[in-house]
């Protein structure tokens, strides 16, 4: 199980957390004027690296919030948190 | 190839066995190849096996980083069955079934295809209601699935508690009795030693770092660490890898990889007779011929290339065993361990062409590819030899993404599987 780091109240087991997936996908402001393909790629089409992933957490039974994190997927290691919405962190890889 | 026989085998022993052969040569990687493929798991190499056997083309390599079948296909739990909801599933896990039943015969390997039944318990009426849609519709297909009342559950699985007062009681199952089992590194063996004895290179150690593209935008060449490879085509059979490879030619996917755990109980005598499974409650268990009690697991919830989970997934998935099967409460769990698998968004794999030419790939299989695995290489076989998909997996294409023809098998079992 991860020890996964909330921004705002500190590092609690994983089960009190749901991972939301790969941050930084906004959703297009004007999904009529995309084209098909376009659209597939807001919704399914993720960059899934092996190294660092900028993903979203929601502390679901703690305080509730939603915050992003950098984790190396190769090593599982969290390299930082941050504000939802907020610009990635520039961080060395980490781990493996 | 020295072919398996009570004669080769009488043979060996008169002979202390001293005359057994390697299954498969150990080549250096040539300047160009007619196609490589790239993943030797039990899809590629059953890949290049039927592009040999079908598609007379010999001239071909399998690339793989590590050791073959060393990823998922020596990780999963070996299930097999055929009884997926939407036509073109069964259409293609079907092909597989077909596939599967002579395919010792056709390897001249015993992969120790064991069809035992594959039982899925229903736990509440939702289960009930969609477990004889699926029923139906596998009936309409032509594959076997039939539904049990709790009785007759007890009949064909003894183990299984039908006690009323465990959290989610049984209240029926569905029985695929042509499902089963078969020896995982077997089939990986068996499709090397066919493929290598019809002039497929398998080279082992060999990890793609670079997907080359000519003037035209077709591919070229790929970059291994034992040096460049000069080909017009490429398949990309790199399971939970494949969004990695497939960067390296500049393409994203729509992929996420997941851990996924299994895990085995130390040896008994047989209790077990069949495979067992749960989607609702989240069980599969089945037992291997060496008497350990074969467990999976599920997915985490996060992108991990780590091959290893939670230990709260595993400990999940014994709790529901231990509800169904009480006696099970005093095994002690030998080994678990993780693999890397690569989910699409509607749980169907993606098996065909991509946006640059001369590049394929056969990818998506999540947590249940290793039951298609004869299926998906025949197909996929097809797909790299002609340049066009088999009626079978044409339906499986990357476009199905932008054009909405999803194959919902995620919405159909409710669960990842």
């Amino acid at each position: 199980m991860l020890l996964v780091t909330c921004h705002y109240c500190g590092a609690r087991p994983e089960i009190e957390f749901r991972c939301g997936g790969e941050a930084h996908i906004a959703r297009p402001a004007d999904p009529s004027a995309l084209d098909d393909r376009a659209w597939s790629e807001f919704l399914f089409y993720r960059t899934n690296p092996r190294g660092v992933h900028a993903e979203r957490w929601n502390h679901v039974h703690g305080c509730g919030r939603w915050f992003n994190a950098l984790r190396n997927t190769a090593s599982d290691a969290f390299l930082a948190t941050y504000p939802a919405g907020g610009k990635r962190p520039d961080v060395a890889t980490g781990g493996k | 190839m020295r072919r398996f026989s009570l004669r080769s085998l009488v043979t060996e022993a008169i002979n202390a066995h001293q005359g057994w052969q390697r299954q498969w040569r150990a080549p250096e990687p040539k300047p160009a190849y007619d196609a490589i493929i790239v993943g030797g798991g039990g899809h590629g190499l059953a890949t290049a096996y039927y592009m040999a056997k079908q598609h007379g083309m010999r001239n071909i390599a399998v690339l793989e980083k590590g050791w073959i079948g060393g990823g998922n296909t020596g990780r999963n739990t070996t299930i097999i069955r055929s009884n997926y909801l939407y036509d073109e599933s069964a259409a293609i896990y079907e092909h597989a079934m077909k596939l599967w039943e002579g395919l010792s015969q056709e390897l001249n390997y015993n992969v120790m295809f064991s069809q035992r039944g594959v039982l899925m318990l229903a736990h509440h009426v939702h289960d009930v209601q969609s477990f004889k849609r699926h029923i139906y519709a596998n009936r309409l297909n032509g594959i076997d699935n039939e539904w049990l009342t709790p009785e007759q559950a007890k009949a064909f699985c003894p183990p299984l508690n039908l006690s009323r007062d465990i959290r989610y009681p049984v209240v029926g199952a569905a029985l695929q009795r042509r499902g089963g089992v078969a020896r995982h590194d077997a089939v990986a063996w068996g499709f090397a030693r066919g493929a290598d004895a019809m002039g497929v290179d398998i080279i082992q150690n060999c990890e793609v770092t670079g997907i080359m593209r000519g003037v035209d935008g077709a591919v070229s060449a790929v970059e291994t660490s034992r040096g460049t490879i000069r080909t017009r085509r490429i398949g990309v059979v790199a399971a939970g890898n494949t969004s990695v490879v497939m960067e390296r030619a500049g393409l994203r996917m729509p992929l996420e990889s997941f851990p996924l755990q299994a895990l085995v109980s130390e040896p008994v005598k047989p209790v077990f007779p069949c495979v067992l499974m749960s989607n609702a409650v989240h069980a599969y268990i089945s037992q291997s011929d060496k008497g350990e009690l074969v467990i999976g697991a599920g997915t985490d919830q996060y992108v991990s290339y780590s091959q290893q989970g939670g230990l709260h997934i595993t400990t999940h998935t014994l709790d529901a065993i231990c509800e169904l099967f009480p006696q099970f409460s005093r095994l002690r769990m030998l080994r678990s361990w993780g693999g890397v698998v690569d989910v699409t968004p509607d749980r169907s794999p993606i098996i065909g062409k991509t946006s640059i030419p001369g590049l394929f790939v056969n990818c998506g299989w999540g947590t249940g590819g290793f039951k298609a695995t004869p299926g998906s290489g025949h197909v996929f076989a097809h797909t790299l030899a002609t340049g066009e998909p088999h009626p079978i997996n044409a339906p499986f294409t990357l476009d199905r993404f932008s054009s909405g023809r999803l194959i919902d098998e995620a919405a159909a079992a409710a669960v990842a599987h």
